[in-house]
């Protein structure tokens, strides 16, 4: 976690070419109030949840909304979170994968314990932002039919599974709240 | 103050009268690909995610004219109201990105950007919507879409306006959009097509995408059809005039050739697009 200006490498795209660009504003992660001291004000949400909040969860690849790695919530809405001006966000409720309801023995969310139990993640790279969007499907939807499943998806890219485990455990995901195991 | 979050469309002008050189931000969608790319710098940014008045979607007293506002999302494009009035509006908001994107960027957005391959934007066309911006004054001005857009990624906004709504006009009509791409989700449109077959006034409107510098109508094409329809029965007596109907469509592209495709195969597409329309419409 470095939550000063100095994480930013000297050749970062993300470095600003003027000074009077640094701005502290407070945004909400997972519950708790953060303060992001000085940051650039073209920063995203992304960059700051990984960079100056050390929530490296969200993942960064494309940097341009088409793989879905960086997948959250803001106020309950899945975004990726490279597309979101993180301080533009102020009092919004931003949820990531770190914070999602997690069993105390296991650690990890229903959909996290299916995506283990069915094999779900090989790199694993894109899992939490797969992770977020299935728990952002099954709290609006309990019952998805397969196309659901697939549309809610969609915006995930996978280069290694080909998607055969992942509906499995999004399936397990669904029959194990239905039964009432753990949320 | 380099980000302005106004939560209300007075303090959006406010913000916009006090640093007139602002950026808006609507989802993000378009700008913040730039912005991470090192592209653009904003110097400031007046975000609109949190403004409550332009995220309302209501019907004129006489039920003529449907008024979107700005913020409304892709994802409220594809649920009633929008989705049961305009059916080519919620095909093309559903034809964007991912549900990732379509919760974020609005139809303010790809109006204010003008992207040729704004797909939203033929259906505005088809539709012939009209552009509604108020000024740091709050002076309301009502935009029709051919002057509106004027170029690549240029329109007729002046810098001290905001755009606020869109009016589309509610129509007893059958309408599609169409799109071609390289791949069936998640693209960047090729060609785009927006159909509407207008049975209240007899009339028949295409729109076209990424085949010009803005959005395009198909004037010949459309007064063509027209006389080739069986309004009353709601048929195409002469399957023949499909592939006319297409040929004429085609002939009104302005397609160039970029690095997502070329003039000639754009062409073609929209002539079998406007051909495949014609046959799910009528």
């Amino acid at each position: 976690m470095n939550d000063s200006t100095s994480s930013v490498a000297p050749d970062s795209p993300l470095l600003p070419d003027f000074a009077d660009e640094l701005v502290g504003y407070t945004l909400t992660v997972n519950g708790s109030t953060r303060d992001v001291e000085a940051g650039w004000a073209g920063e995203s949400l992304m960059y700051v949840l990984r960079e100056r909040l050390g929530l490296a969860g969200a993942k960064n690849a494309c940097e341009q909304g088409e793989c879905g790695s960086c997948s959250v919530l803001v106020d309950d809405d899945l975004v990726c979170s490279c597309l979101v001006l993180a301080a533009s966000v102020t009092g919004q409720q931003i949820t990531t994968v770190e914070g999602l309801l997690a069993d105390p023995v296991t650690g990890m969310s229903d959909v996290q314990a299916a995506f283990v139990s069915e094999g779900a993640v090989q790199c694993g790279f894109c899992t939490p932002g797969l992770i977020v969007s299935v728990h952002d499907l099954l709290e609006q939807n309990a019952t998805p039919s397969e196309l659901e499943i697939r549309e809610a998806i969609s915006g995930n890219l996978c280069r290694c599974t080909g998607y055969g485990r992942i509906f499995e455990a999004v399936n397990v995901a669904i029959r194990n709240r239905a039964s009432g195991g753990a949320a | 103050m380099p980000v302005a979050t106004p939560r209300s469309l007075e303090a959006a002008l406010s913000a916009l009268k006090a640093a007139p050189e602002s950026q808006f931000l609507a989802g993000g969608t378009d700008f913040m690909v730039e912005v991470n790319a090192g592209h653009r710098r904003p110097g400031s940014v007046i975000a609109l995610s949190r403004v409550p008045e332009l995220r309302t979607i209501t019907t004129s007293i006489d039920s003529s004219t449907m008024r979107i506002g700005a913020g409304v999302t892709y994802a409220d494009f594809a649920r009633p109201p929008i989705a049961d009035a305009h059916p080519a509006l919620a095909a093309s908001a559903r034809s964007v990105g991912s549900p990732q994107i379509r919760n974020a960027g609005t139809i303010g957005g790809n109006v204010g950007t003008a992207s040729p391959a704004g797909d939203t934007l033929p259906v505005l066309a088809a539709l012939d919507a009209t552009i509604e911006l108020m000024s740091v004054d709050g002076a309301v001005r009502m935009v029709p879409w051919r002057e509106f857009f004027v170029g690549v990624k240029r329109t007729s906004r002046r810098p001290d306006e905001l755009i606020t709504a869109v009016h589309v006009p509610l129509l007893d009509s059958h309408q599609d959009y169409l799109k071609v791409g390289t791949r069936n989700a998640m693209v960047i449109s090729v060609a785009g097509l927006a159909l509407v077959v207008d049975f209240g006034g007899r009339n028949v409107r295409v729109g076209l995408g990424s085949v010009g510098p803005v959005p395009l109508r198909c004037e010949e094409a459309e007064r063509w059809v027209v006389d080739h329809i069986d309004w009353d029965a709601r048929t195409v007596p002469d399957p023949r005039s499909y592939e006319t109907f297409g040929a004429l469509v085609a002939e009104a592209a302005k397609p160039i050739t970029d690095h997502r495709s070329t003039a000639e195969y754009r062409r073609h597409a929209v002539g079998v697009m406007a051909q495949r329309a014609l046959m799910r419409l009528v």
